[in-house]
């Protein structure tokens, strides 16, 4: 599981997103943060929001983390769906930059609308300009926020912030907001080309009949 | 107790059980009553001045009282979960007063079928009623308060044991904080209690057994007893461990005879004929019953998120995935019922090739999940000098 293991330290590396995920999310709500890693960000928000959090994760050592972070955390697969979790059960519902290594990326993304009232999606743009240059220069991108060769890289559905817009559309889903940061900064001119990292607030516009 | 001793680094040392008696009556689920009753315990590590540090150990079919430790330094073997309990161990008896005993209904000092009935001064046998796990929790209750703890750090079990956790926390909410539940189920399957049949169909008609009153005809149902240990030792591994552990493994040439020729074979009567000679049938066939019944939710339409309604405790849920016996869809029923109640519950799925044994075994990952979540306990003051 070493793959997962690398997305956490990313996650370290590279929180920008915590502080706009943060604004998203209600004083003592309650959140799942799916592939949680290490547990910083529910950690993060118990501190500054005082949520009822519970994150879910499938590596061992994250796992350990997490506890060790006095973080509650589920152990299971995400590419199992989340048939634990009842319809709207939490208020929000986290997927930090995690959904570009999911394979069964539409299924995790509708199983969040079903058990969260609101889902936040975060994930590496690929349009981004340098990944654009890196690739018209003839290689893989490859950078701070995507640190992986091609051959070792566990992301399997990267996307473009247009891609995931098309995304949403086609499958009903109401983004109630959007964010495109670089470095921290928030990028509102042409986010396709200039953003890095894009964070979703999402709602589902109709429920699937279960 | 030193940790460094005779015993090796990390052992709670010599122990010695102790007797609690009661002689309130108590009435069981089943409405039969126990006139009085003794329990069989051991403790280890030191109860804190505020009596905060309490974690009572709950055993599964066939464990005892003895958690840990040796009564003698030759002892071959030390207790049943010594790998766990013991100064700086993952249940660390530095911080945590341990109590382990032996449940109703045993055959290891406890009041049980082997016991002699006060009103008849005949062994109980046949006349020792069922008992359940709500029967267990109740009496642990008791021994808790004749220990002076009104409330417990903790409630650790494994299989049957964390069946008594669960329970902990439905009847007791606001005397347990924490409970560790671990291989478990919140009921058993059909394929469960047709293996617990089993098993007590091999006693029941054992020529031996009597009616359930061998005691009086001086012997003992041997041949049933013994076949219903090699069938949960069976089931209690997986095929791959008993696969890596035996094979196909002959102990010499085939014979063409109905020997003990593999070594699959020559373990499982080894194992039977051991545990036949140091355990109780009568106990045996209770145990498999408590198993049996034991279904928190049926009061709840077999709504087990109902059922933990008034639970409070915190919960560690941890299952194994080679264990078919009381496999992690199970451990994950709990954990939703707990989610749907918004309690604090973590869980854990451990990769782990021992089936429902795995619970027993010291893996390292294993160990690492119950001492992060023990460390993760507060307790109150310190022991007392």
């Amino acid at each position: 599981m070493k793959n997962n293991v690398n997305i956490t330290n990313s996650i370290q590396e590279f929180r920008q997103d915590f502080a706009i995920i943060s604004g998203w999310i209600n004083f003592r709500s309650k959140v799942l943060d799916l592939g949680c890693g290490d547990g910083a960000l529910l950690q993060f928000l118990r501190s500054s929001l005082e949520v009822k959090g519970y994150g879910v994760e499938k590596d061992d050592t994250n796992w350990l983390a997490c506890m060790n972070n006095g973080v509650n955390v589920i152990q299971m697969d995400l590419e199992d769906g989340l048939s634990g979790f009842e319809d709207q059960s939490f208020d929000t519902v986290i997927l930090s930059q995690t959904l570009q290594a999911m394979h069964n990326t539409e299924e995790i993304v509708l199983e969040m609308l079903r058990v969260g009232r609101e889902v936040i999606v975060t994930f590496p743009n690929f349009g981004y300009w340098r990944n654009r240059i890196q690739i018209l220069s003839g290689n893989m991108p490859v950078s701070k926020i995507l640190p992986y060769q091609w051959f070792d890289t566990p992301n399997v559905h990267l996307c473009t912030i247009n891609d995931f817009d098309q995304f949403c559309r086609n499958h009903k889903i109401s983004v109630l907001e959007r964010k495109v940061i670089t470095d921290g900064n928030q990028i509102d001119l042409m986010p396709n080309f200039l953003g890095n990292l894009a964070i979703y607030r999402l709602k589902a516009n109709y429920l699937k009949a279960n | 107790m030193t940790e460094n001793n005779s015993l090796g680094n990390n052992s709670v040392g010599i122990v010695a059980p102790q007797t609690a008696h009661f002689n309130t009556p108590l009435t069981l689920k089943s409405g039969a009553v126990l006139p009085q009753f003794d329990l069989v315990y051991e403790t280890y590590g030191t109860l804190n001045a505020d009596k905060s540090n309490a974690v009572l150990i709950c055993h599964a079919l066939s464990g005892t009282h003895h958690v840990a430790g040796k009564y003698t330094e030759n002892d071959k073997y030390a207790g049943w979960w010594d790998n766990l309990v013991g100064p700086n161990k993952p249940l660390d008896t530095n911080k945590f007063f341990v109590i382990g005993l032996n449940n109703l209904g045993g055959c290891h000092g406890s009041t049980g079928p082997v016991s002699v009935n006060p009103d008849t001064n005949q062994q109980w046998g046949s006349q020792f009623p069922i008992v359940t796990v709500e029967d267990w929790v109740k009496s642990q209750a008791l021994l808790a308060d004749y220990l002076g703890i009104e409330q417990l750090a903790a409630v650790i079990g494994g299989s049957l044991g964390g069946m008594q956790a669960l329970q902990w926390t439905i009847a007791y909410p606001e005397r347990v904080r924490h409970a560790l539940v671990i291989a478990s189920a919140p009921n058993l399957t059909a394929q469960n209690i047709a293996f617990n049949e089993v098993a007590r169909q091999a006693i029941i008609t054992d020529p031996d057994f009597h009616g359930g009153d061998y005691y009086t005809h001086k012997v003992l149902p041997r041949r049933g007893l013994r076949i219903a240990r090699m069938l949960g030792h069976i089931t209690y591994l997986s095929d791959d461990a008993m696969g890596a552990k035996f094979g196909r493994k002959l102990k010499g040439e085939i014979k063409y005879s109905f020997d003990a020729e593999f070594e699959m074979e020559s373990y499982l009567r080894y194992q039977g004929d051991k545990f036949a000679g140091e355990f109780d049938a009568n106990t045996y066939l209770r145990m498999t019953r408590a198993l049996d019944y034991y279904d928190p939710a049926l009061n709840f339409d077999g709504d087990l998120s109902a059922a933990l309604n008034k639970v409070t405790a915190k919960f560690l849920v941890v299952s194994f995935t080679s264990d078919w016996r009381f496999s992690p869809t199970r451990s994950r029923e709990i954990v939703k019922a707990l989610l749907d109640n918004e309690r604090t519950v973590s869980y854990a799925e451990v990769t782990a090739a021992h089936g429902h044994d795995a619970f027993l075994m010291p893996d390292a990952h294993y160990h690492n999940i119950l001492r992060a979540y023990l460390n993760s306990i507060e307790v109150g003051t310190h022991r007392e000098k």
